[in-house]
């Protein structure tokens, strides 16, 4: 009746997991209970769970992304301390058994749903707005792709408490990962939740790239975009061709354990190398899914705080093409030491190294964007220059391992740990939370603390160092990824360095932490507030209306007659174009995405523990709401010209206030 | 649904068009039954021949039946197909390469 569910699988025998579980349930009652208390839950399920506005979107994924955030890093500073502690005699606190799952937790947490989630976020955020468009191009998939991220996220969590998580690394290679030596259901939760969140993604890549396509505001041709636009559209295509890839990959991974066949197996035919080819014709992509955006809030950021247009507009267009594509043809440096012989190594050392080229172009037009520039050292000007640094660095020691021959000494050792570390943390990471900071008065119409954003800057930047420079060290000195317990005298003191440096980062999350408690509590300050809705005299339409935006964005579609057309009709003088204004068709909000959200979850929960009459309800579930929602015409209304006149006349208010009080 | 039917007609092809496709289909199909059925073919020149029949088969079905052409409206789905084509050849092609050699190099085949 219940599969391969019993009370056994709840890890009562784990004080860590049990401390964590109540922690978990406290703070889960008291946002329950806070909620009821304030009778919030109609609100709640109309104006946030239901909407298919990509603005309130944008905000549910950044927060599942900061709290994914919290627990990939909880991972973090476990394994550092116990590789603190583990050392000669001491064991260390944490049994290989649940060490092997944080470490493939942390990384599988981090990429799929802290990076993937704040990306997707800030895409919603910010594209519709850029292009002058007034949502995206399908509202209710993107409804319906914020759940399936969710549902694989929650998927991830659970396995805390119910049962174990995966073992074999956040890419559960086989044989490993196969029923032989992974019985346990820790591999089906991995599977269940990468795959349920993946549709999420490629339902996202497919919208976006609609959106970008079809509803730039008239006049908007492709080298009159902003750039984070392009990034955003780059990333789209990188999602619609390779997350395919891991959908059957891990299709064919799933068809092994459950149906007992033989793709990856060791016996019968099957080939574990070919897993790790088609694993990393998507895991390649995947960085640079993650990282193209960044590039885009990094060359915004640049503009804007460098009071400058951004240093050769055409050339970072054609960089980040020449990325998306050379990605394609990498993905072997993985790899190397598979046993592939020099034709394929040199093919894929070269094209690796040949992929530094457009990113160093970047790297040089930003700091020519800056030359001259009447620069404000803001927070995500701050986060931008370590970027610029730290990202460098990172990206020599890859070219370093881009050689097949160094990286048959490199590989799977602390030094590729912290080379991933040095441009994801430096690169992806750094140029999100650069973004948060710039976009969030539109998001919210007040500003984030200055102060508090630098703090948190400066703790994560030398935090960073002291973390990983250390593993460098130690990789060059033959230390191994994914190490339990050493004995070696030379690698213990790096080690404690590491651990300072991960402690310094904690430091850093809490910093953001402060900075957000103090920015809502002094959110009605006058220097906070975000009147005008343009608070860093940006260049881009989403600064052209106010913050928050109306849920319709724009209540004339502006035209656009070059690259940064606001900036320029700004420094011109020129005032709204005063058309006409015309009822405006919007999307209802649905409770589709919610449902199949919840069904998806059902299927997936009970796929795992083999519940098959429960995976059944779930899997009728999905395709009942779909249908009915298919059914459903009445999915859109008309947003009246009172309603916008009244909007927009609150809004001339609040400029005049602004330009009062200066 | 109406509106959206009627918009596409324009690009539905004329009867001609579908009888030189159906005409081209069926010489393909039967050159490939032929070429194997014959054993007028070494093996290896046999697959060969197929491989090539099969894909002017699917250009044929593309272009007569698919109404895939270079005019503007089309544009859109031409660029798709050649970027899925493109992929394709990467994924594929690159998969081929790397496992081939791999099984070369590694002496397991």
């Amino acid at each position: 009746m219940l599969g391969k569910l019993s009370l056994s699988a709840i890890p009562l025998d784990v004080p860590i997991l049990v401390g964590t579980f109540l922690g978990v349930a406290v703070i889960g009652l008291a946002v329950l209970g806070a909620v009821t208390y304030y009778g919030k839950w109609g609100y709640l399920w109309r104006d946030w769970l239901t909407t298919v506005d990509h603005k309130r979107l944008a905000v549910m994924y950044i927060i599942l992304a900061i709290v994914m955030l919290f627990r990939g890093f909880a991972d973090a500073i476990m394994m550092r301390t116990q590789l603190a502690l583990a050392y000669k005699g001491n064991p260390g606190y944490l049994p290989p058994h649940h060490y092997d799952q944080i470490f493939s937790a942390h990384g599988t947490i981090m990429i799929f749903f802290m990076a993937m989630a704040f990306m997707t976020g800030l895409m919603n955020l910010v594209v519709p707005l850029q292009i002058g468009a007034r949502d995206v191009a399908f509202p209710f998939l993107n409804s319906l792709s914020f759940y399936m991220t969710l549902v694989g996220a929650l998927l991830i969590n659970i396995s805390l408490f119910i049962g174990e998580f995966a073992q074999c690394g956040w890419l559960v290679y086989p044989p490993l990962s196969e029923m032989q030596f992974s019985p346990g259901v820790g591999v089906d939760y991995y599977i269940w939740a990468v795959q349920i969140s993946g549709v999420g993604t490629l339902l996202t890549g497919v919208n976006f790239f609609t959106t970008i396509v079809k509803m730039r505001a008239p006049g908007m041709g492709w080298m009159q975009m902003p750039v984070f636009t392009w990034t955003a559209f780059c990333t789209t295509v990188l999602i619609m061709v390779s997350f395919p890839v891991l959908t059957v990959t891990l299709a064919l991974l799933s068809l092994d354990r459950y149906l007992g066949m033989h793709f990856f197996t060791n016996d019968a035919g099957g080939n574990v190398m070919l897993y790790l080819s088609m694993i990393w014709t998507w895991g390649h992509p995947e960085v640079y899914i993650l990282v193209i955006p960044a590039f885009g809030v990094f060359s915004e950021v640049t503009a804007t705080f460098s009071q400058k247009p951004l240093f050769g507009y055409k050339t970072m267009v054609y960089a980040t093409c020449s990325i998306m594509v050379l990605s394609f043809v990498v993905w072997v440096h993985h790899f190397f030491t598979m046993g592939a012989g020099a034709n394929v190594n040199t093919f894929f050392g070269i094209m690796t190294m040949i992929i530094a080229v457009p990113t160093g172009v970047k790297i040089f037009n930003w700091l020519f964007t800056m030359y001259k520039g009447r620069v404000e050292f803001t927070a995500p000007m701050h986060w931008t220059l370590g970027f610029m640094i730290t990202f460098s660095i990172g990206g020599m020691t890859g070219v370093m391992m881009a050689m097949p021959a160094a990286d048959w000494i490199l590989h799977n050792s602390l030094f590729l740990i912290a080379h991933f570390h040095n441009v994801i943390i430096g690169g992806v990471y750094f140029g999100y939370i650069a973004g948060m900071g710039f976009w969030f008065p539109k998001a919210f119409g007040f500003k984030l603390n200055e102060a508090w954003g630098k703090r948190a800057f400066w703790c994560w930047f030398v935090g960073f160092y002291l973390a990983f420079i250390p593993l460098y060290v130690l990789g060059l000195e033959g230390m191994t990824r994914r190490m339990n317990h050493y004995d070696n005298p030379d690698w213990y003191p790096w080690m404690l360095v590491a651990e300072v440096g991960a402690i310094v980062i904690a430091c850093g999350i809490v910093c953001q932490l402060t900075q957000l408690y103090v920015s809502i509590r002094d959110r009605n300050l006058p220097e906070n507030l975000d009147l005008t809705g343009d608070p860093w005299n940006g260049r881009t339409l989403e600064w052209s209306i106010s913050s928050p935006p109306p849920a319709y964005n724009f209540a004339v579609i502006p035209d656009i007659h070059g690259l940064d057309t606001f900036h320029t009709e700004k420094q011109l003088g020129l005032k709204a174009h005063g058309k006409p204004l015309a009822p405006i068709h919007m999307p209802k909000n649905t409770s589709a995405g919610v449902f199949i959200g919840l069904f998806s979850f059902i299927l997936g929960f009970a796929s795992i523990w083999y519940i098959w009459w429960l995976a059944a309800i779930g899997l009728i579930g999905i395709v009942a709401t779909m249908i009915l929602r298919s059914a459903n015409r009445d999915v859109d209304y008309y947003v009246p010209v009172s309603e916008i006149e009244h909007n927009e006349e609150v809004y001339s208010r609040r400029i005049a206030a602004a330009q009062a009080a200066e | 649904m109406a509106q959206a039917h009627t918009a596409h007609d324009s690009s539905h092809g004329s009867y001609s068009a579908y009888l030189i496709g159906f005409v081209l289909a069926v010489i393909l199909t039967v050159a490939s039954f032929a070429a194997v059925m014959t054993h007028a073919l070494s093996p290896g020149m046999a697959l060969a021949a197929l491989t090539v029949l099969a894909v002017v088969q699917i250009v044929v079905h593309l272009v007569f039946f698919l109404h895939l052409n270079t005019s503007s409206e089309q544009s859109w789905n031409l660029m798709c197909f050649i970027f899925a084509a493109a992929s394709v050849i990467v994924i594929i092609g690159g998969t081929i390469f790397i496992m081939h050699d791999t099984a070369i190099n590694m002496m397991s085949r």
